[in-house]
């Protein structure tokens, strides 16, 4: 297959852009096109309503809420070991990685820290989250511009992070693992060499889908120079995760302010791309699995014993005070400002989801494209639905 | 890790503080040189995060100075807290639930007591911006007086506040000054109430009670004889 230029992209993409300027100027009358709440693209029940002028979108209004369960109002009624079940279902493919945050700051406020051990399975099965999360976002992306094979290899191979998850967790979605003090159980007989062997096949799959996407005409020419987000526009609406890594900002909490995990006791890289469009997003993205397959190998390797919890009491009474915890998660920043009054119960708890933030920038974003790239646009943003609305 | 201590002791006083912030001291006095008497608390964790407490009046000044001045240009979220404590206390509770060290005739103490960087209001809007540049995070507070329930809006600063204030407006009911479309962004446009509100009742509970730990199966190994009578008792 012969590769093309970004320069030949480019000029295609402009010329494309011309001619449909062209037609836009033929006066039509306005249109108000509602996208959703249940649509392929939506990843749940998202609403879009957008007016369009022609092909080209004018102004588009995400409305969301459709599946609002005001975690934050029931955390203030759990005690702290009961909102991990809670918080569990916030991003419900990557789901361990949302306990860690929580359970981070609760640790912090309590000052208690995990053994060794226990903080090394917290990170290999948070990256194994993550691996889970974004091998699906790598067959959606081919789906959403209209390849199928994609997605299938994307839950065929996913198939074998979800069974290692669930060998160490007992749950495949919602494992609650994580504890305060450390995580509930050591790993099973076998566990180690087992997950070695995923993540090869991960590595092998985040190939074929490089192969099957990557210089693809049609993948390329609906991706490149789509939904182009400046580097400065993605910083003041928050965005996080591959999406800003993807406009070039080389920022990774895993790496910068690692607050409980051992991320910095690995060698692997962050990868960035300046470019900022649709493309970019499905490109730092597929370069995190790869990276996330390395790391999980390398906390395999190096696995400290002993002991997978610290001496917390029985009862759990977290100290009055505040504290925020954030942490990478695959959809993107995750945190969670914990206020304790020294109860059973959290105060309050603020919880900031990667994916509000991610989406807010939609209405910015959508205007000015035309129909069919709103559907990459949102593929490429990558947000779950349960992490918009919480 | 460091200790986060509820009071606002400065940094000299904490005993075991082994390590000096110079990079968060300093941006400590960078904003209290910027805006004055606008600093009415503040509360320093070294090594870990800072909060500032600001006047309502330069809320917006202050977002303003930290992202040009400061280059804190990361918006990372904006909310509130109600500090008036619940007065349904914790009556909803399964038995089980309250023994687990909740005095059952305790009254509830309806007291508003402020977190770190201190209060005088019931309403305290909070918002976090950092400096990725620097790893440095910063997390503002103003209070919102009861007649007032309102403050200026962030949008023209940071874009990405739009959301978190829509969202902040229909939980607490504050509203936003100057924001360009301040309606509910989750529930439906005609709804009642304040959600997030302490004295806002949590519905899910009156209509379904809790039913406390009794559902939890014993987890193998953990014969505690009092859980494993009860749990005895339940299966009969």
């Amino acid at each position: 297959m012969t590769a093309i230029s970004d320069r030949e992209q480019l000029s295609y993409i402009a010329a494309q852009a011309a001619d449909a300027r062209v037609n836009v100027e033929i006066e039509t009358e306005g249109m108000t096109l509602n996208i959703g709440p249940q649509h392929p693209a939506t990843h749940g029940t998202l609403r879009i309503v957008a007016k369009l002028d022609g092909e080209q979108v004018i102004a588009a209004d995400p409305i969301m809420g459709y599946m609002h369960r005001g975690y934050e109002k029931l955390a203030e009624v759990r005690t702290y070991p009961q909102v991990t079940t809670l918080i569990n279902r916030i991003d419900w493919v990557g789901s361990f990685a949302n306990e860690v945050p929580f359970i981070l700051a609760a640790e912090k406020l309590m000052d208690v820290e995990a053994p060794p051990r226990a903080a090394w399975i917290r990170t290999i099965l948070f990256e194994m989250s993550r691996i889970a999360n974004i091998s699906l976002f790598l067959g959606d992306m081919g789906l959403q511009v209209g390849a199928v094979t994609p997605a299938f290899f994307a839950f065929r191979d996913r198939e074998h992070v979800l069974n290692q998850i669930e060998a160490a967790t007992g749950g495949r979605f919602h494992p609650n693992f994580d504890r305060i003090g450390g995580i509930k159980d050591d790993l099973p007989a076998g566990w180690i060499a087992e997950t070695k062997r995923a993540m090869k096949k991960i590595r092998s799959f985040c190939d074929e889908i490089e192969g099957l996407l990557q210089g693809n005409e049609i993948f390329e020419a609906r991706c490149r120079g789509i939904g182009v987000i400046p580097a400065d526009v993605g910083l003041s609406y928050g965005l996080s995760g591959a999406n800003i890594r993807a406009s070039g900002v080389d920022w990774d909490t895993r790496r910068d302010n690692p607050c409980g995990l051992v991320h910095n006791e690995l060698d692997w890289k962050v990868w960035t791309h300046p470019d900022g469009d649709s493309f970019a997003r499905f490109w730092v993205r597929l370069q995190e699995v790869r990276e996330s397959t390395r790391m999980v190998d390398q906390l395999c390797d190096g696995l400290p014993s002993g002991p997978v919890m610290a001496k917390v009491p029985r009862i759990i009474k977290v100290p009055a005070g505040e504290a925020y915890v954030e942490t990478e998660n695959p959809l993107g920043v995750m945190g969670y400002y914990v206020v304790s009054k020294g109860d059973l119960t959290p105060y309050r708890v603020k919880i900031r989801s990667a994916s509000f933030n991610n989406i807010s920038i939609t209405p910015w974003l959508l205007k000015g494209v035309y129909v069919p790239d709103i559907v990459t646009i949102l593929g490429s943003l990558y947000f779950i639905l349960g992490d918009i609305d919480r | 890790m460091s200790r986060l201590s509820s009071t606002d002791t400065p940094v000299e006083e904490e005993a075991e503080v082994v390590e000096s912030d110079e990079a968060r001291e300093a941006l400590l006095a960078k904003i209290q040189t910027e805006l004055g008497d606008a600093v009415v608390g503040s509360h320093l964790s070294p090594g870990d995060d800072l909060w500032v407490r600001v006047d309502r009046s330069a809320w917006a000044a202050a977002g303003a100075y930290l992202k040009t001045g400061l280059g804190f240009e990361y918006f990372n979220f904006l909310s509130a807290i109600d500090w008036k404590p619940s007065p349904f206390g914790r009556d909803m509770d399964a038995q089980v639930d309250l023994s687990l060290g909740h005095d059952e005739a305790s009254e509830i103490d309806m007291a508003i007591e402020q977190g770190v960087a201190g209060g005088d209001t019931r309403f305290q809007v909070f918002a976090r911006v950092n400096d990725i540049v620097n790893g440095l995070g910063v997390t503002l507070k103003a209070d919102v007086p009861d007649d007032d329930l309102s403050i200026d809006s962030w949008v023209t600063v940071y874009a990405g506040a739009n959301w978190h204030e829509r969202e902040c407006f229909e939980m607490y009911g504050i509203s936003f000054e100057g924001h360009p479309g301040l309606r509910h962004i989750y529930l439906p446009a005609g709804f009642e109430g304040n959600p997030l509100r302490k004295d806002y009742p949590l519905l899910a509970r009156r209509l379904k009670p809790w039913p406390g730990i009794v559902d939890v199966e014993q987890m193998p190994g953990d014969d505690d004889p009092a859980d494993a009578a009860e749990t005895t008792e339940a299966a009969e």
